[in-house]
């Protein structure tokens, strides 16, 4: 049971496990809802959700379930044997309607009739819709009483809940926008602060002795250590500029939480330099070796870049746009990979159209994909595997 | 097999074979998935199968390896000292043991559950190498070793926050519980809630037909209400070429077999289908 419902979610990215379905099962079994599919949706969400972000592609996957589910007018009266239906339906006649069908021939050829009727009906109305001009050519009126009913149709249903989507802008596989850039920023102090660890509160802790009378009472108070340390590269100048800034003022805005940050600017692709301040960006450049002996292996990397430029600019010396390289940037992002243990690329532009830029798919390739999206989600994944 | 599904509890093939293979060969056996696939449960199940005890140690952030040895209470000692108790002479009055010098201790052989293990600090696997490799350890306040009387089975669930060191996966078995197919998860489910799927059915139905009452109910589902409710309970059912097809005729061999139980049941799914044919023709 509720099975296909559950892979349904699961299809939608909707995080499901199975204690969730049988949760969701266990509370059909107490009756919590019955026999009505908007409280079903109440409750399923409450069992199945646990996070806001995971509404919309909840409700969405609710929609196309259902769809689906609505479609098959006849599921019922397939589960049942057509003999058993007759006989209900005898049952429903008096005597003297019985004695009428007989003496038409019988339900066999009453029912074929029928059908045959309905048939016909059908036939007509499809004429009409295809616009032939005729006393019977409407296609959208009512049509004549026949054994088909007028329309055959579902009744009406006021718009769904789950048809309205009002959790759209939680979801955290849209791009960053005002609207969600504080779920991100919890995203982040969350990544800072893994590995606290309790500490003995010395002065608290004679204070509290004495106030007792001289017994000893030993305070603890959660240390204040914040152990990660980032290293965050930025692709600045032409089109990557506003996404840049979203990044930069996410990081910097939970820069308190880090142990460091640094941040560098570069365009395009990582060369031998880079540099601080982007005024003065042509006199006052790091050498990029400087960096990477600098900074110890446990510094997480992060760079922030759309990787949309020309594949030379990646593979070939003399390949950047702005001076003379003499080494490709492939190399030195080589060199990157050698020397820090977590590395990530976050880019800025949406997922699905990495496939068509050959210089995504390289870039990619030199962080072991490990490539992020700029979204909630993207962030969310990205720090998951700096912290691990 | 020492290990295969229960009433309780279903394994996979390969799920038994780890499971063998670790307790035969007297490594630990650390245990990865996503979460929800059962990993906890399967030390429980292992235990009863074997009709072993079990022993849970679960880690937290803060749980530090050693404490999974044991714990010299100091402040204790210190407070006792001031008020002149008597047990502060004797240090092992002060010694905690942990969950694996319970389980070494233990006469009988015992199942040993490292929950979340990824849950600690990065050095914790660490700190356990020597103790679950040699299944002994020192306590250094009493100057003596505890070595196992058996080896325990050791089981070790991770949730894969962060990567374990090499050193230790290195001695461990390893499974990953694969996020089950269909039908290993319509197991699952009868499992823990046998023929549920035929109980609201039926109970739906009586309900509608007023054999039932239930109090609370403000007011009778419409017929269609109930078919849609139907729907949802039987969904899973219908095969898939009827509905890619969406031509419900072919439901053959019909279906009601499956769900409903007695005659009862058939009776009043009859009339439900009776009436919602006279309803939709008007």
């Amino acid at each position: 049971m509720l099975i296909n419902f559950f892979l349904t979610l699961r299809k939608y990215k909707v995080p499901v496990t199975i204690r969730e379905l049988l949760d969701l099962i266990d509370a059909m079994r107490h009756r919590v809802v019955y026999s009505s599919i908007d409280d079903f949706y109440l409750l399923s969400r409450t069992c199945m959700c646990k996070d806001e972000k995971h509404y919309d592609k909840f409700d969405r996957a609710f929609g196309a379930y259902f769809k689906g589910l609505e479609d098959l007018h006849g599921l019922l009266e397939s589960l049942i044997p057509d003999e058993w239906l007759r006989r209900e339906f005898e049952r429903a006649l008096t005597p003297e309607e019985l004695e009428k069908i007989e003496s038409l021939g019988g339900l066999e050829k009453l029912i074929e009739a029928f059908q045959k009727a309905r048939e016909e009906e059908e036939q007509r109305a499809r004429e009409g819709e295809e616009g032939e001009e005729g006393e019977e050519g409407d296609g959208d009126r009512p049509g004549q009483r026949g054994p088909g009913g007028p329309g055959r149709g579902k009744k009406k249903k006021a718009r769904k809940v789950w048809d309205q989507r009002q959790y759209k802008n939680l979801d955290d596989s849209v791009e960053l926008g005002t609207r969600n850039i504080k779920m991100a920023l919890r995203r982040l102090r969350k990544f800072a602060r893994t590995g606290r660890e309790e500490e003995l509160d010395l002065d608290n802790t004679i204070r509290s002795t004495a106030h007792n009378g001289g017994m000893l009472d030993i305070r603890m108070r959660p240390e204040r250590k914040n152990t990660v340390k980032v290293l965050l590269f930025l692709d600045i100048g032409g089109s990557m500029d506003a996404h840049v800034k979203v990044c930069e003022e996410l990081f910097s805005a939970t820069r308190t939480e880090f142990k460091h940050m640094e941040s560098f600017y570069f365009h395009n692709f990582i060369y031998e330099s880079v540099w601080k301040d982007n005024r003065r960006r042509m006199n006052e450049r790091l050498p990029t070796w400087g960096i990477l002996n600098k900074y110890a292996r446990d510094y997480k990397c992060v760079f922030v870049g759309d990787a949309t430029m020309a594949p030379y600019e990646i593979t070939h010396s003399g390949g950047s746009v702005e001076h003379w390289n003499e080494e490709p940037g492939a190399t030195w992002m080589e060199r990157f990979t050698e020397a820090y243990d977590k590395m990530v690329w976050i880019n800025p532009t949406p997922q699905e159209t990495w496939e068509y830029s050959t210089s995504v798919g390289m870039t990619q390739e030199l962080v072991d994909g490990r490539m992020f999206p700029l979204t909630i989600r993207g962030l969310e994944e990205g720090m998951n595997y700096l912290s691990k | 097999m020492i290990f295969e599904s229960t009433d309780t509890y279903i394994s996979t093939d390969e799920l038994s074979m780890a499971v063998d293979a670790a307790v035969k060969l007297e490594r630990p056996l650390l245990i990865k998935g996503e979460p929800g696939t059962g990993k906890t449960l399967l030390a429980e199940e292992v235990a009863n199968t074997l009709g072993l005890e079990l022993i849970q140690w679960h880690i937290k952030s803060q749980t530090k390896a050693l404490q999974g040895l044991y714990e010299y209470d100091a402040v204790s000692r210190l407070r006792d000292s001031q008020l002149g108790d008597e047990r502060v002479a004797d240090i092992r009055n002060y010694i905690k043991r942990g969950k694996l010098w319970d389980a070494f201790d233990a006469e009988e052989r015992v199942v040993l559950l490292i929950d979340e293990i990824d849950k600690a600090d990065i050095e914790f696997p660490n700190d356990l190498l020597q103790e679950l490799d040699r299944m002994e350890f020192f306590v250094y306040e009493l100057n003596q070793t505890v070595v196992a009387k058996q080896r325990p089975i050791v089981i070790i669930t991770s949730n894969n926050e962060k990567e374990l060191p090499d050193a230790f996966l290195r001695r461990c078995f390893f499974h990953y519980i694969n996020f089950p197919d269909r039908e290993t998860m319509q197991q699952i489910v009868e499992v823990h809630f046998p023929e549920i799927k035929q109980d609201l059915v039926r109970e739906a139905m009586e309900i509608f037909f007023d054999v039932r009452k239930v109090p609370g109910l403000k007011k009778k589902p419409s017929t269609s209400e109930l078919i849609d409710w139907l729907k949802l309970l039987m969904a899973d059912d219908i095969p898939d070429e009827i509905l890619t097809n969406r031509d419900p005729s072919k439901a053959i061999p019909p279906l009601y077999g499956a769900l409903v139980k007695n005659e009862q049941d058939v009776h009043l799914l009859e009339r439900l289908a009776f009436m919602n044919r006279r309803d939709s023709r008007g």
